[in-house]
């Protein structure tokens, strides 16, 4: 898996391997976190922030960003709040997780965004808050273009 | 997914465009977990009201709208029958008597009021609480459930021993129609056995003690299955309750075992299902201490709101309170709500506890919370509570701070005006 990170490294880009939870496709700048998000009283369905008081994403919003994360925690308004944020068109645009469970399933279908999980290499080994996601959920790949790749290719 | 003949007819829209829509979201949800089928449930818990401004918009479009799209993930507006499940409806957003005292609108109040004659005309019983299991929702050992509320969700798999995973608002709603929900997680037996142990190494008797003991556990174990090991005191539903809740929220616990003490453990043994545990956690005095302090997000000792009930008080806690303030007066600058199911206010009235915390200044409430309305009295700073999961949401949600501690602690500070508990 190593030489694969540095080999894509070397590239820019970087692609992973996963399985469609939700089909379709999207891209944005991708915001990484190592927390697990709460949805009721975690985050505020207005705006996309996250709002629960120790998560290191605190105050960060995830609207059009491609979410990558370990999963869902917390209250069972999971889904109600991220299919809010779609209603309110502040939605994340992709999420990439880690850990399955209802809450993120059922939040992931009513977001109603491309999500895949199960991914090899290790998203969070490869992908950096910032860095450019193409999320294929169908084809189950997500390509990722460092912070820095895409300025050097449309330089 | 693999469906049954019935299912299927269901999906094509051979019951009815409710059905063919709930059916849609059942397989999406479905496929996205990856399930193999589906499984018959007769006992759903979800949350189907229409009470928060950010509804209104879909309510005034009419009730089909606000299931088809909340409760549904439906473009396509149906008309919505009677539940083919059992449902009933858990906590609300406004308390139908002391919606004024929360701040409510006449609209808001007229909204859920609607929403109530809707829901209750397709057969959606309205036990509006967190916690259907004290007011006659109590499912046998084994029995499928598609519950929401994670403190309700953890009582059910752990303590009645019946099987339901988190569900959500569109799940539920779908399962109410359909009568299904995906066969995965903690339906399936094998998805049931412990996988982390918790050797107690301190006391752990009162309500606060494992409200404590759950907010670490929750943090330790995530979403994982803990056992616990070398409890000392015989819990009850009141204990557990408050346990479950703070499990479910510091983490996702959705499942434990007591042996000796919950239905799938009748020894260590059974909890781990004959395997040894992916890792021992040990809880002692200064665990206990660390979370206590965890809890804690206030430093100003001058309490405005003392927040009681979360998940909703039983009849011995409503007793509790009402004992502790006879012939004693709330301090001018704190209110004091107190919750508890409608159904269980009723006695508490007919036993005149809440006559007593009226008449010392608090407010009974029934039907919501704080967190869930996102309602408390106006200028509120600093709050109290004796419930970890509060202390744990409130001050987001609401942007206050908070103390944790036992309710003795809690209603000492609602007569004083000051926080005094400590460990």
């Amino acid at each position: 898996m190593m030489t694969t990170v540095e080999e894509g490294t070397r590239l820019q880009t970087i692609t992973i391997h996963g399985r469609k939870v939700v089909g379709g496709k999207a891209e944005g700048e991708a915001l990484v976190t190592r927390d697990t998000i709460s949805g009721w009283g975690g985050i505020n369905e207005r705006d996309g922030t996250i709002i629960e008081l120790s998560h290191e994403l605190r105050g960060q919003s995830f609207a059009g960003k491609v979410l990558v994360f370990p999963g869902a925690k917390g209250s069972s308004g999971w889904s109600a709040y991220f299919h809010m944020t779609r209603l309110n068109g502040v939605a994340p645009a992709a999420m990439i997780f880690e850990r399955m469970t209802t809450k993120i399933a059922l939040g992931a279908v009513v977001t109603r965004v491309p999500a895949v999980t199960e991914c090899e290499p290790d998203p969070f080994a490869v992908i950096e808050t910032g860095d450019w996601v193409s999320v294929d959920a169908d084809a189950g790949t997500v390509t990722v273009v460092k912070k820095g790749g895409r300025a050097a290719e449309t330089a | 997914m693999d469906l049954t003949d019935y299912e299927r007819a269901m999906l094509d829209g051979e019951h009815g465009r409710a059905k063919a829509r709930a059916m849609d979201l059942l397989v999406r949800y479905g496929e996205a977990l990856g399930a193999e089928r589906l499984v018959e449930t007769n006992n759903v818990a979800g949350a189907f009201n229409a009470s928060t401004p950010s509804v209104k918009h879909i309510v005034e479009r009419g009730m089909d709208s606000v299931f088809s799209e909340l409760n549904l993930d439906s473009d396509e507006v149906v008309e919505v029958p009677r539940m083919a499940a059992s449902t009933c409806q858990l906590i609300t957003g406004i308390d139908n008597d002391n919606w004024k005292l929360q701040g409510a609108s006449e609209e808001l109040i007229g909204m859920q009021r609607e929403a109530e004659r809707y829901l209750g005309a397709r057969g959606i019983n309205m036990f509006a609480t967190c916690t259907p299991y004290q007011v006659g929702n109590v499912p046998v050992k084994g029995e499928h459930c598609a519950w929401m509320e994670s403190s309700a969700v953890i009582y059910c798999n752990s303590v009645l021993g019946a099987r339901t995973n988190v569900e959500g608002k569109e799940s539920t709603g779908a399962a109410g129609l359909t009568g299904r929900i995906p066969y995965w997680g903690y339906h399936i037996t094998e998805n049931r056995y412990g996988s982390h142990l918790i050797e107690l190494d301190t006391e752990v008797d009162d309500m606060m003690d494992w409200g404590l003991l759950g907010y670490f556990i929750g943090y330790a174990v995530e979403d994982e299955i803990p056992v616990l090991q070398q409890a000392t005191h015989q819990p009850n539903l009141i204990k557990l309750k408050h346990f479950g809740a703070a499990a479910a929220s510091s983490g996702g616990v959705e499942m434990y075992h007591i042996p000796g003490v919950t239905p799938e453990a009748p020894t260590l043994e059974d909890a781990f299902g004959g395997r040894k545990p992916r890792e021992v956690i040990r809880y002692g005095k200064a665990e206990r201490k660390a979370t206590y302090e965890k809890l804690q997000s206030a430093s100003d000792r001058k309490v405005d709101f003392i927040m009681l009930g979360c998940p909703h008080n039983s009849i011995e806690q409503m007793e509790l309170i009402a004992h502790l303030l006879t012939d004693r007066t709330i301090h001018p600058d704190v209110q004091l709500w107190v919750h508890t199911p409608r159904a269980i206010k009723q006695v508490a009235d007919r036993n005149g506890y809440c006559e007593v915390i009226t008449k010392a200044g608090g407010v009974v409430m029934s039907d919501t919370c704080p967190a869930i309305s996102r309602r408390l009295p106006p200028g509120v700073r600093v709050i109290a509570t004796d419930s970890a999961k509060q202390a744990h949401y409130l001050p987001a949600i609401a942007k206050v701070d908070g103390w944790f501690g036992s309710v003795r602690q809690c209603i000492e500070a609602a007569v004083s005006g000051q926080w005094n508990g400590a460990v």
